[in-house]
């Protein structure tokens, strides 16, 4: 192979691009030189197994991703401006809009999500980890590892070019030759490891560590999500996990089950992509409605409306999301009766999610709503993500679907229900409990002018889309004629997207910002909370709980401040706490995965299996492990306790 | 303030609904030109009644509530009530969307078998076999024993089966103002019945990434009056030139290839939807 086979060349955007990469790379490296922060790095973070540090370190990775995913809409939406341009070429476009689906789902909204459910289950529940630390770890690494062997590919070998749901015949040896499409198997593949052990070690957690007295009806509506969305992981992630070791052969050893030849069956690969792919858009809006649910009923000051319905619902979501798969190929002509089956058994999921929407209504009637970023977020949401859902009872149609189908009103729609539903979710989580991870809080005003850049950004942006789909626009187009009549709303759409942009910067400057001059929060409940985790310091002690709280009703810590006194710690009844030790190996573990993975990508199968070793010898190391922790004594919980105002 | 605000925003999809209405004639799937785009045209108008419904409900709903329950200086000592939920008022918004879903799902369902049929019974329907190829589409007409390439020629007021098979990638075979598209797949032979109302020319497009080119895999279906298209077939089947085997393999390259006509088609030598499996390893010479 030569090298410029083996770095993407000829492309001024990619110049550009390895030249920030190996800058920011020198960058890093320099400041944590310089500030002797290697030790600190490793200490703090490569080798924790705190479920609130892996959390930010999700959420880290989920924003870094959505800079790369959010870049990439905005080359998508520069193209598509005006008819006939030549900003990017065809392959260009390809990879683009590729990457964009995968990082935006897999690498962006997946691990905002987890990050999110990392640092508050534990807390919601008064746990004080979860189930399996170390495993914990493993999840983010091996999740993290797969998401920076996936975006190397723009600059190390070519970037996938099938699209998201890379179908075969076109992801196969045959049309598509180069690496791009190994990257995708196997990157995928890695983080997907992670996430199926995240489904494991969570719902191990929330079924196993609740404080005393919280039955799972008394769980915090997040907690609910979380759970129901760590059955759908374990349900449907060993598909991915089949399908793409299949792809895997098909595109390595020129096996056939997906290919033109030999009894291959490319239409295989449509249903077991979406056996998975369509619990996978449950497994991010599951969560978000839960991290909905928990703001709306903050900043309503009431308890959650009809909570066992919303329990209920998310039950019944979460099974129909199995059984309704084809609706994402209505046009593969299955026949009448199967579509018509999976048309209604879609339209049906209208019905639980109808009752989610009057339900958190229902909460905001006769409630005191405060205005807060997070709370706008989560307002924003019931509009926008009816419009989106409306629109998918349209598509849910099969007969009209025909007319739907891969135009660009599909793409308004799961972008209406995807940003609308997850992003805002993201955002509005990020802001209510950014306080439990970094003890201070973001700043509100500057809060509101990304809400309303980006919420206004994003109606210009997709709205008009789904008018170009009945015009005929189909997705994946790179480009246009001019003679189409489409060039007025792609210009709009390109303004809305502009305004997402930047509602994205000023975002990124808040996190700058507050940390520098935000408001610290002393009290640990600076929203007057009304769960678990808001009886904890902020940011909350190594430990969580320094007394195990108990627990007996909805709204533990809301019960509490009700009865006047709070979540009081006596002294006397302090244990000593014994918590799991750190460990590097999750770390070099999963970089051994990324040396296997890599030498996958590129065949190079000594590399793999050297690297193969490692892992093995990581799994073995483990086994030998009779490090079972530590204890953190009374004193030194007395001393965090009295530093951060909880104790007595 | 933010009041304003949100009435502003709620009013934002209503404004670009009027905006838009002015390159309406641009939105192809709302001018049905046949039967089978104007049941799907019907189905779709009778859904955004429902969903307009929905809309307005919800959206008048959420701002009522947003208005009346901020939080006001005035009701700075209001607390709000601890209700658990209402069993009666819970059921009543279980059953109003079952009973929105049932009204979509019946026509939906009719709709679904119907276009599964032709509509005009007693008309002997047209057969043209559609393959797609990266990146054009050939259509072959097996009765006149004719083929044509990124162009179709049919008869107003005839049903046509298109049957659609793929030598590549899958590809959509979408003729918006014709009907709802239909997937062509390797080694796979599915149909789709479609129907012009009237003579016109009508765009044709693939709705499935198929890889580099795909953007410009765009037909023309001309539906032509009876006789116009029977003096068609006979002119092409009297002028145009052969196609060879040779020349068929060209075509098959990948790439963009321009309208072509021929006296005879590609079937009499091979037949995509059962030869796929096959031909990979046979010594036939295709080339893809």
């Amino acid at each position: 192979m030569k090298w410029n086979e083996f770095f993407v060349t000829g492309q001024p955007l990619i110049y550009a691009a390895d030249v920030s990469i190996v800058l920011t790379v020198i960058g890093i490296v320099f400041i944590l030189t310089y500030f002797k922060k290697w030790k600190w790095l490793w200490n703090e973070w490569l080798t924790t197994v705190d479920h609130k540090k892996i959390g930010v370190m999700y959420i880290i990775s989920a924003v870094l991703m959505l800079f790369r995913g959010g870049v990439d809409a905005l080359l998508m939406r520069a193209q598509l401006t005006a008819p006939n341009m030549k900003f990017l070429d065809s392959q260009h476009y390809n990879e683009i809009f590729t990457t964009h689906g995968t990082i935006m789902i897999l690498f962006m909204a997946m691990p905002f999500i987890i990050g999110l459910m990392n640092i508050v289950v534990p807390l919601q529940i008064g746990a004080r980890d979860v189930a399996y630390p170390y495993l914990n770890a493993l999840s983010f690494w091996l999740f993290f590892v797969g998401a920076m062997l996936f975006n190397i590919a723009f600059v190390i070998g070519g970037s996938p070019d099938a699209g998201w749901t890379a179908y075969f015949p076109l992801a196969g040896n045959e049309f598509s030759p180069g690496v791009g499409n190994n990257y995708y198997a196997v990157a995928l593949q890695i983080s997907g490891i992670g996430t199926l052990m995240t489904g494991i070690n969570f719902l191990v957690t929330i079924l196993k560590m609740r404080a005393p007295g919280m039955t799972l009806m008394r769980m915090p509506m997040f907690t609910w999500t979380i759970l129901i969305t760590c059955v759908l992981i374990i349900f449907a992630f060993p598909v991915l996990t089949v399908a793409l070791a299949l792809m895997t052969f098909d595109r390595l050893f020129d096996t056939q089950f997906f290919t033109m030849a030999n009894g291959g069956m490319s239409m295989l690969w449509a249903n077991l992509f979406w056996i998975w792919g369509h619990p996978e858009v449950y497994i991010v809006i599951l969560p978000s409605f839960g991290i909905f649910s928990e703001i709306v009923s903050t900043f309503a000051r009431k308890r959650l409306f009809g909570y066992k319905a919303m329990v209920y619902s998310i039950v019944g979501i979460a099974f129909l999301s199995f059984i309704v798969w084809v609706h994402h190929f209505f046009t593969m002509g299955a026949g009448a009766a199967v579509n018509s089956f999976f048309s209604i058994t879609t339209m049906a999921i209208a019905i639980p999610t109808g009752v989610k929407i009057f339900n958190w209504l229902f909460t905001l009637r006769k409630g005191k709503i405060r205005f807060t970023t997070a709370m706008l977020w989560s307002l924003a949401f019931i509009p926008n993500f009816v419009i989106g859902g409306v629109t998918g009872v349209m598509l849910a149609m099969a007969a009209a679907d025909y007319q739907y189908h891969n135009s660009y009103f599909l793409i308004a729609h799961f972008h209406y229900v995807l940003i609308a539903g997850t992003v805002f979710a993201c955002f509005a989580g990020l802001h209510y409990w950014y306080p439990k991870m970094f003890g201070h809080l973001l700043n509100e005003r500057l809060g509101k002018w990304t809400f309303w850049l980006f919420m206004i950004g994003f109606n210009i942006c997709f709205f008009p889309m789904y008018f170009l789909g009945l015009m005929g626009m189909t997705r994946r187009m790179y480009t246009y004629s001019a003679g189409l009549g489409w060039t007025p709303l792609n210009v709009v759409a390109t303004v809305g997207a502009v305004l997402m942009g930047i509602g994205f910067i000023v975002l990124c400057y808040n996190i700058y910002y507050s940390a520098r001059y935000g408001e610290r929060d002393m009290t640990g409940d600076p929203w007057d909370g009304r769960t678990l985790e808001w009886a904890t310091s902020s940011p909350v002690a190594h430990y969580n709980f320094a007394v195990i709280p108990e627990v007996t009703d909805l709204d533990a810590y809301w019960r509490m401040k009700k009865a006047g006194k709070g979540f009081e710690i006596d002294e006397e009844k302090l244990k000593p706490i014994h918590m799991p030790s750190n460990s590097g190996r999750p770390f070099l573990i999963s970089i051994a995965f990324f040396f296997a993975g890599f030498g996958l990508v590129f065949k190079w199968f000594t590399l793999a299996i050297i690297a193969a070793l490692f892992i093995v010898l990581g799994l073995i190391l483990r086994s030998f492990d009779d490090d079972d922790g530590y204890y953190i004594s009374v004193d030194e919980i007395k001393r965090t306790e009295r530093l951060t105002g909880k104790g007595a | 303030m933010k009041q304003k605000m949100w009435k502003w925003v709620s009013l934002l999809p209503l404004s670009l609904l009027l905006l838009l209405s002015g390159c309406s004639e641009n939105m192809l799937v709302l001018q049905p030109k046949g039967p089978v785009a104007k049941t799907q045209y019907d189905l779709i108008v009778w859904s955004v009644g429902f969903m307009l419904f929905i809309i307005v409900v919800v959206f008048v709903l959420f701002a009522v509530v947003l208005i009346r329950y901020r939080e006001k200086p005035e009701r700075a000592d209001y607390e709000p009530p601890e209700e658990e939920g209402n069993t009666l008022l819970e059921i009543i918004w279980t059953v109003i969307p079952i009973i929105i879903v049932t009204a979509l799902a019946i026509p939906t369902v009719k709709a679904t078998f119907a276009l599964e049929k032709p509509v005009k019974k007693e008309v002997k329907p047209l057969t043209i076999q559609v393959t797609a190829a990266n990146w054009k589409w050939i259509f072959s007409y097996p009765e006149q024993n004719i083929e044509t390439v990124n162009y179709v020629n049919i008869p107003e007021d005839v049903p046509v089966k298109f049957q659609l098979t793929s030598v590549g990638p899958i590809n959509s075979f979408w003729v918006p103002q014709l009907g709802g598209q239909k997937y062509a797949m390797d080694g796979m032979n599915t149909e789709l019945i479609l129907q012009a109302d009237e003579p016109g020319s009508y765009m044709g497009r693939s709705a499935n990434f198929s890889g580099k080119e795909f953007a410009h895999m765009e037909f023309e279906v001309l539906a032509q009056t009876k006789d116009d298209f029977a003096k068609w077939v006979k002119e092409v089947q009297q002028t145009a030139p052969k196609l060879s085997k040779k020349k068929y393999e060209t075509i098959l390259q990948p790439g963009i290839v321009g309208r072509m006509t021929f006296s005879n088609t590609h079937l009499a030598w091979i037949d995509h939807t059962k030869q796929n499996r096959h031909y990979m390893n046979s010594d036939d010479g295709i080339n893809r």
